[in-house]
This record gives structure tokens, sequence and C-alpha cells, in this order.
């Protein structure tokens, strides 16, 4: 088939003759130009039936040239660059393109569920809330995967998608949408007064429908004029021509979101090249230049390849050089469309008739007849032939005579809708015109919007030329320039009164409204007997104008065959809500660069790299990367956990804590800040000490918890737990720059600066020892239990330490400057290794906080007070602190709430599962009985059984009963012991050694 | 959304995070009498259509807590000062 391209049209067209492109449809074989769309290409190689549709799996064709197509939806490219749904209308061609129909099995022209159609009747409005209604089990297993295999459009690839998409960010003063003729003159006009100007245009040429039209501008062919629009554009150094950009959608402050396709008509990208790039366009001023979109009027069998809308014909015939068809019938209400037979006519293109469905006889039309030798009937389509394609139409004529017509194109136009979606993203309302019969712009525009041309309601040529300068002077405007005088009067009759048809009463067979639902005329009419007036809810019930072209050709006929239906005026009933975006955005494409590791920053600690090399094993905490375990050959996980912990209690272990949120609060005032946030006292902390802290949420509830050391008089260190450290961060300086602002105290996050190891068990001292530079003190005496202090370690490198524990062991917290942190974990393991050192990761660094039930995590979990955790007598009586006041609510101190307590089952042997739910030991494990819940387990080498810390309701009174540990999602029921928390060294000896 | 925050200029949404009305006033007593007032401030909130005091944090940005005048119908934002005033 290559090369024939049997409807190319000699002498017309834009599209590169001196190049060829080959591509593949279905399979097979075919060739177009440079220029072309996939489905222009296709119409000049004979191609007419594309895709069959979504219910009834009827066959269909190619509707219109635009982004509004409903019909020819192809599954463009395959493996895993295949993208379904894309608009053969606007799929620029390329060598090599290969697509493929969608929704038909085994082959597009012998489509097995066709028989859809002979089921027609059960497929009516709302069918799927009426007819599979019971038995309900059958809904999940049966009816929604059949309806799912039968109705649909293309499959997506499963594979990775191996192309990137990026995000970018614009700034302009006038922002013009739409390059047809309204908007080349508004962005000569702002860019002439000097404004900065963006223009965007969805088609890979700029020109909107002066690419489509045999008009004239200034004398010259409006394809020339466009061209050298354009070229004056490119000159001006503050214009920046965005081609392939779809602007959709407009948001406050003046953003516009826009897509732009770098490389969807390329066979791959070319390298580093994004596939898509999405762009949020800041714009002072806009003018949307968006054009109009043709309606169809309906007639039975309306859906036949074949049947296309006027405008896209003259569209292919004038743009492409391409004949849609060798014989056509035009069916038109408005003089515009008449064009279509003077055209065609002109092409060579056969006219059968002009059939026109007003009231009135037309003499411009039956001139216009005459000229194109067509006959000129008043009257309507009532029924096509051809099922894979148009053969013929019969004509009812106005008396009552009724004609078959042999034909293989029906070029038809009800008129045309201003595409005014982007007018009512935020909010507005468009308004009724009823000289035009259509929806044009309301008053209530975004700010800063003009909506210029066919957009605005103005549909000649004069009138976009004029409207599209006077709206980008005027934008140059708002935004301070001084544009020249207008060139251009506007016309004195620009606003031609329609006698719109929507549809032809009594044509043969199903006529339909919304083509890419397959939603009719009687679909419509049935839903406004059930009830529904507000087209919204016929949408959601019909169907109509959902899925990719959101009813672009079709929500206006469906409002009209609605009012009609419910006796209302049109403009009354008005239309859906039109949201962003305007057309499909790829997910690829509002995710940009944010996929697989790039999802987000990953943090990692100052020893990943050295963990690395230990061959630890990750997990993710937060945006942080931890060391898990560090499993040696053969080792089983639990034994590796057991092995760490071990170590640590009879040797000494390390693990780096630097991931903790680390804060610096300074200033004259930091003690008293402290003192607001923290439940416990810190104004009198003496220099050199740190102390274990709590705050809470100003409703009483637990917020976080760390210790915070005294460096000096005006300088505290504070540390969070990691999954808070942002969070209390910004509630410290909440609290300074809100409520008290007349502290003199600053906070500034230091996670990031200082690397920051545990150095944990009962030979810890000795290797800090060894470490620390000569002449420096850390003994028990010099240095006790929860001292702090600056120290020089590894010859004059700077080192706070700080004698904390979290492991319950001896332990030091050794802080470095960041950029130190590898080094010093290999110092670590150096003057450790003559004393047995291990690594531990957080898994052995939990198994350790729940032996000394420690909260963390689970426990601080947003539910519990300071009550719940054994903590409520830290508390401070003699001053105000976050949380206080609601923290004394009665119900929060109650006894009977659930508090923190120790488990153990009573076969040591037996794991209890977090989130099992306790019961009394003989109660059943039901809802009404619960008693709280588990929080944490682990099992404890030392004590050889398995542990777990659990909210237990009156808990702390009920040490040595035996309770019920339910596990329903395992099915598992077992009975521990309630114990105190502290299930290893419980008075804390081995810390003050 | 873009803030114009007083310090960095007009920075968009995704470098700020949403606190809510800035008009409530942490209560100065901790008295039993001050209970209402500390419900108030707490839990209660007006859920105005138009002009709305809000507090923003510019934690991708100066680490400003600022107060926005937002129209919340519109997203317009009519005025951004520092929560901080007078420091």
């Amino acid at each position: 088939m290559a090369g024939t391209q049997i409807n190319r049209l000699s002498g017309k067209g834009l599209v590169d003759r001196e190049k060829t492109a080959h591509f593949q449809f279905d399979g097979e074989a075919f060739s177009g130009h440079p220029g072309d769309t996939l489905a222009s290409a296709l119409l000049a190689n004979g191609v007419r039936l594309v895709g069959r549709s979504f219910k009834y799996h009827r066959p269909r064709g190619i509707l219109t040239a635009g982004s509004e197509e409903p019909n020819a939806l192809v599954e463009l490219r395959n493996g895993a660059r295949r993208e379904p749904n894309t608009r053969a209308t606007t799929i620029e061609l390329y060598d090599g393109l290969d697509a493929t129909s969608q929704n038909r099995w085994p082959s597009l022209r012998l489509d097995v569920l066709s028989v859809n159609q002979l089921a027609t009747p059960i497929f009516g409005a709302g069918f799927y809330y009426k007819t599979f209604m019971w038995p309900a089990a059958f809904w999940e297993k049966l009816y929604e995967p059949m309806i799912r295999r039968a109705a649909g459009l293309g499959y997506p690839s499963k594979l990775t998608d191996p192309d990137h998409y990026e995000k970018s960010n614009a700034f302009c003063d006038v922002l013009v949408i739409g390059s047809g003729a309204a908007g080349l003159s508004a962005a000569l006009a702002a860019a002439k007064a000097g404004a900065r100007v963006i223009l965007c245009e969805e088609d890979f040429e700029l020109g909107g429908r002066l690419l489509a039209e045999s008009d004239e501008i200034d004398g010259k062919p409006a394809q020339e004029w466009a061209r050298a629009a354009a070229a004056e554009l490119e000159s001006l150094p503050d214009c920046r021509i965005m081609r392939r950009t779809t602007v959709f959608g407009a948001y406050d402050g003046g953003v516009y979101g826009a897509v732009e396709r770098v490389s969807d008509h390329l066979p791959v990208p070319p390298e580093h090249a994004p596939r898509q790039r999405l762009w949020r366009i800041v714009a002072k001023q806009s003018v949307l230049c968006a054009g109009g979109i043709e309606r169809p009027i309906l007639f039975g069998n309306n859906d036949r390849p074949g049947v296309m809308l006027a405008g896209a014909v003259r569209t292919y015939v004038n743009r492409f050089g391409v004949a849609p068809g060798r014989t056509a019938v035009v069916f038109a209400d408005n003089h515009d469309a008449l064009r279509t037979a003077t055209d065609l006519a002109a092409a060579g293109v056969a006219v059968r008739a002009i059939v026109d469905p007003r009231p009135q006889a037309s003499a411009a039309a039956e001139q216009v007849a005459g000229e194109a030798g067509a006959l000129y009937i008043r009257g309507g389509i009532e029924n096509v032939r051809g099922a894979h394609g148009i053969k013929s139409v019969r004509v009812k004529d106005a008396q009552g005579g009724s004609k078959e017509f042999d034909c293989d194109l029906l070029a038809m136009s009800g008129g045309w809708n201003p595409a005014l979606n982007l007018t009512t993203h935020l909010g507005g309302k468009p308004a009724w015109d009823s000289a035009l019969s259509c929806l044009v712009p309301g008053e209530d525009l975004p700010p800063g919007m003009q909506v210029a041309g066919a957009a605005a309601g103005q549909f000649s040529l004069q009138a976009c030329l004029a409207s599209g300068e006077a709206a980008g002077a005027e934008a140059a405007k708002h935004c301070g320039f001084s544009p020249s005088a207008l060139r251009r009067p506007a016309p004195a009759q620009d606003r031609a009164p329609a006698t719109p048809v929507w549809y032809v009463e009594n044509s043969r067979g199903k006529a339909f409204v919304d083509f890419q639902n397959d939603v009719a005329v009687s679909d419509v009419k049935l839903a406004a007997r059930e009830g529904f007036r507000v087209p919204d809810h016929v949408k959601r019930y019909t169907t109509l104008g959902m899925a990719t072209d959101q009813g672009k050709t079709s929500n206006l006929n469906g409002a009209a065959i609605l009012a009609e239906a419910t006796g209302r005026y049109l403009g009354a009933v008005g239309s859906t809500t039109f949201r962003p975006p305007y057309t499909p955005v790829s997910i690829g494409a509002l995710a940009g660069h944010h996929r697989g590791k790039d999802f987000r920053p990953t943090r990692l600690a100052p020893s990943h790299r050295w963990a690395e090399e230990q061959g630890a094993v990750f997990v993710e905490v937060g945006a942080w990367m931890r060391a898990l375990m560090y499993p040696r050959p053969g080792e089983a996980a639990q034994e590796t956990v057991n092995r760490e912990v071990s170590n640590t209690r009879t040797n000494v272990g390390v693990c780096d804590v630097s991931t903790l949120g680390k804060i610096d609060v300074q200033g004259p005032d930091a003690g008293e800040l402290l003192n607001r946030v923290y439940i416990n006292a810190f104004a009198k902390l003496p220099v050199g000490k740190a102390r274990y802290g709590l705050m809470l949420r100003e409703d009483g509830f637990a917020m976080d918890d760390g210790t915070t050391a005294r460096l000096a008089d005006d300088h505290f260190y504070m540390t969070t737990t990691t999954a808070n450290a942002v969070k209390v961060s910004q509630h410290l300086e909440f609290c300074q720059q809100v409520l008290w602002p007349e502290l003199d105290v600053q906070t500034v996050s230091a996670t990031e600066q200082w690397a920051q190891y545990a150095v944990a068990g009962p030979k810890a001292r000795k290797v800090i020892e060894a470490l620390l530079d000569a002449g420096q003190d850390i003994s028990n005496e010099a240095f006790p239990y929860m001292a702090c202090g600056k120290f020089t370690v590894c010859g004059g490198t700077p080192a706070r330490i700080f004698r904390l524990s979290f492991s319950g062991e001896l332990a030091y917290e050794i802080g470095v400057p960041a950029r130190y942190g590898d080094v010093l974990i290999r110092a670590i393991m150096k003057a450790g290794a003559e004393h047995g050192i291990a690594p531990y990761g957080t898994e052995a660094l939990g198994v350790m906080r729940i032996e000394k039930g420690h909260a963390a995590g689970p426990e601080l979990n947003g539910q519990t007070t300071a009550h719940d955790l054994g903590l409520g007598k830290m508390a401070s009586t003699k001053k105000d602190f976050i949380g206080r006041f609601m923290g004394e609510r009665e119900a929060l101190n109650e006894a009977g709430r659930a508090a923190m307590v120790g488990l153990k089952p009573l076969n040591p042997k037996t794991r209890i599962a977090s989130g099992s739910h306790l019961v009394k030991r003989d109660a059943q494990a039901t809802g009404a009985n619960d008693e709280g819940y588990v929080t944490s387990m682990a099992y404890s080498p030392e004590l050889e059984t398995f542990i777990a810390l659990a909210l237990l309701s009156n808990g702390p009174a009920r040490m040595g009963e035996v309770v019920k540990v339910c596990d329903p999602l395992r099915g598992n029921e077992t009975l521990a012991e309630v114990c105190s928390a502290h299930f290893v060294d419980p008075e804390g000896e081995r810390l003050r050694v | 959304m873009r803030i114009n925050c007083p310090y960095c200029g007009a920075r968009c949404l995704e470098e700020f995070t949403y606190r809510g009305d800035a008009t409530v006033k942490r209560p100065e007593s901790i008295d039993e009498s001050a209970r209402d007032a500390w419900v108030d401030y707490v839990y209660l909130r007006d859920n105005p259509a138009g002009l709305h005091k809000e507090l923003w944090h510019h934690g991708a940005g100066c680490h400003s807590w600022l107060e926005v005048t937002r129209n919340t119908v519109t997203h317009e934002i009519v005025a951004v000062e520092l929560a901080a005033k007078g420091r």
C-alpha cells in the first residue's frame, strides 16, 4: 500500500511533499508526509474505519481535525512506550510511527463484541444501575469484570516508562493562548508594545483555523499571513512561542498549567530530552484565543465513518491536501459551513447536495449549491447506510419526500461553540447568547484574563483579527506598556444570528450525541423522563460528556435535548462544569522527575558508606536510610539482632544516631523557651548537664520526646525523634515567632551539621577514652550519667560528648561536625576492636529500648498523654507550658485510661504480635471487652523470652495479672503476664557505673 | 497559589505549610476560669467565605511564620506580614 495515498490532492495543503513518512496502522504499512497528522495520513490512504465505540463496538471513523476528537482514539507506539487513547487527529506523523486501533477483537473490521449492538435496549441510560442490581455478590466477581472487558478504551503499557518528564516555570507579562487569527493578532499587539509575551499553541503549526480556510487577509492567503505573523513574532526578542503546548488549566494568582509535548512527534526522545514538560506559567495578563469547536447535528446512524464535521473536512482539504471522500453531501444549518461545498468542489470532490434543516430557505446557500454543482434541499438526513463507511445517505425534504444520495462523505455543521473552558476554571459561569445560540464567556473571568476571537463568540475572520489586536493591546496596557493605535476597526456586523438545529426528528437508527460514550438522543430523553434535569446529573447518569474528550462536541447538543424534553429554555438549562485539564495530561508529566528513587530525596547518615561496606541492611525511616542490622554471613535475621544486642550488653556496640533531630537553641531566654515547650523544667538545668524532656501538643497529648543538653548559659542543644525532627523545629519556630516573640531566643536545625554516634556497653568508656585527646577526663566522677561537654578527639577534632543512654547500658553519644562522621565511625571501630565492639542497627536499638521500657513512635502515637506513658509525675506544676491546661482535663488523667505496661507471654517462646488487643483472661475477644493493645514487641536475648509494651486500661495497677492477647487478623490468642515495662536493669544501675 | 514572603519574595505554594487561623490568641491564664477561652483556642475555628487571616510557615525558605490575609473563595492574597511583628 505504501506510496499510494489515493486521496491526496495535488497542489493543496502545507505538508512537505518532498519527504515521505512511513507508518503502520494495525500492522499495515502506509505512507504520509511530514506535516500530516495520523488522521490526515490515514484519510489520504483511504482509511476511514479507525476504531470501535466504547459500549456497542460500533465502527467509528474520524469526526474532527483537532483535540476535541471523540472517536479516533488509538494506541500509539508499542512496548514500554505504548500510550492508549491518543487522538489520531493530534498525533503528528513521523517516520516509523506505529498505531493500533482499540476496543476490538479479533480485528477492527471483524469485532465479535459488536453483538452488543443487538443488546442495545439493555445498554440504555444508567444501564449499570438498573441491569446488574443483584445478586450483589455478582457485581465484583462477574458483572464488573465482564463490563470492563467488553466496554473500554485502550490498554496502557504495563512496563516502566523509559522516558523522562520535566517540570518548569515560566513568567511573562501577557500569555496568549491559541495562535489563530485572534491569537496571532493579540501576541503581535502585546509584543510590539514591549510586553514579554508567551504564545502557546497546542498544534505543531501556528495559525489555527487560518491553516484550514481558503480566506484572505490584507490581500494575502490566510496561510501566508499566518506564516508572516509567526515570523514577525519570532523576530521579537521578548516573545516566546511554544508550539505543541496545551494550556490546560487556569489557576489563582495568574498561574496557568501547560503541557509541552517535547518529543511526542519523534520516534524516541533525543538523548537528555524529556518526552513532555509540564509548565507552570505565571502571567500578569492573559488573552484566551482558543477558538471554537464545531457542533454536529444529530441524526440516525450519524456515527458512521465518513460522517465528519464540516470544518474538519475543510482542514483536511486545505491544510493537509487530503480529500476525506470523493462524493460528498453537506448538511448544515449555518452560512459558515457552505464554504465546505465551495472548497470541496474546488478540490474536485463531487458535492451531491447541500441539505439545510432550517425552516426558511437560504438564498446564499442556494447560490453556493449552484456554484458547487449541488442540489439545494431543505430537509434533514434521515439515515446513513454503510457500516464500515458511508455508502449513501437518505434525505427527507421539507415536503415529506425522501431521496437517497450515494456518497462517501457527509460534512455536517450545527454552528460553532466558543472554546471557553478556561474562563470557568476559577468558578465563573458561561453566559447564554441567544442571538448566537451558544454559551459565551461570562463576566466573571479569571483575574487578568481577556477573551478574543471565536472563544469570545467573535466568529468572523475580521472580528477575530480586530478583537485579538484590541485584547493584546489592552493586556499590554495593563502591564504598564503603551501600545500603538489599533490598526483594525471592529467590523460593524460580527455576530451573525444562528438558527440552530440540534437533531433531526424521526430519523432512523440510533442518533448519537456523545460518540465516545455511545450516548444517544434517546438516552438523554430517557434520563429526562426519569427525572434528571441538571446537565451535570445527566452527565453522571448517562455518561454524556465523560472520558477523554469531556463532551467537547456533545455537551451543548445534550443540553438542548434535555431542555426540550423538560420543556425549558436552553439558556436556563446551562452546561456542565468545565474543570482542568482542558485535554488529558499524562500522569508522567504531572509527576515529572518524582518517580522511582527520585520520588523524594533520600537522606544518608554520615556512616552510610561505611555501613554499606559492612554489608548493612538498610531501612527507610522518613526520608532517611538507616542501618537496620549488620548481618554476618550465614546469620538469620533474628540471630543478627540477638548478637548485636548481646554484644552491646556484654562488650560494646556503636550505632549511628545522627538521624535524630538536633536543634540549637540560643539566646538569653533559651531556658525560658524550653520551660514553655517541655512539661518539665529546663531553665535551671546546670551547664554541662542533659535532661530528658517530653513535649505535648496544646490539646494535652504527647507530641515528642528527647534529651536537651545545656552547653552554655545561653546555649541548649535539643534532640528530637527522627520522625518528628521537622515538626518540632517548626513548632519551636511557631512558639518563638508567633506565641512569644518577646523572648530573646533563636532556634535552628542542626541535624545535618552534626554526625552523632551512640557508643554503648560496659566497655564504652574505654573506647571513648581511646579517642579523646590527652588531658581530658570522662571518668564516672568527672563526667557522670547525664553529663555533657565539649571535647577534642582524634587530634584536635571538636566533639560534643553526652552521657546519655537509650540502650540502658553505660553509654556516650559523641558528636562531631558532619564532615568528620565517616572518619569518626572508622576511628571508633578501630579503638573498639580490642574490646569486641560491633555496630548495631535500628532493630537492635529497638529491642534494647523495649527491654528498658522507653516510649518511642508506637507509643507516642498522638493518642497518649504523659499519664498514659507513665510520665505524668514529670509535669511541672509551677509553670505554664504547651498543653498544660488541656492536659489536666480529668478524662486525660483517669486511672482507667490505657497506660503503658510490659507484657511477658506465659510461654516465653510465644511471639506477641504488635497491634494485638488485650482482654481479661477469661473474656471473649470482642470489641466490648477490649482493654488495650500491644504497641511494640521484641525478643529479649537477655531474658530469653518474647516481651512487649502495651497500653492497658488501668495497667500500672494490674501488675502480675494474666491477660489474653488477641490477634484476630492471624487468628491467634495467647496469655501474657502484665509486668513493669522496665524489663532489664529496672534500677538503672548499669547507667551509672 | 503564590505567597509574597517579606524576606524571599513571591514563592510558590509548595515551599509553605499551612497552620490555620491567625486570629486566635493563646490564653494567658491557666486558671479554671479560662476554660472556655482554652476550648476556643484549641478547638474552635471560624470558617469564613472571604478574607481570612491565617498562618503559613515558609519551611523551604526563610523559616518565617507569616500572617497571610487570603480570600478563601478566590485564593487571592491581599496581604502578607511576618507573624513576629516588630522584631
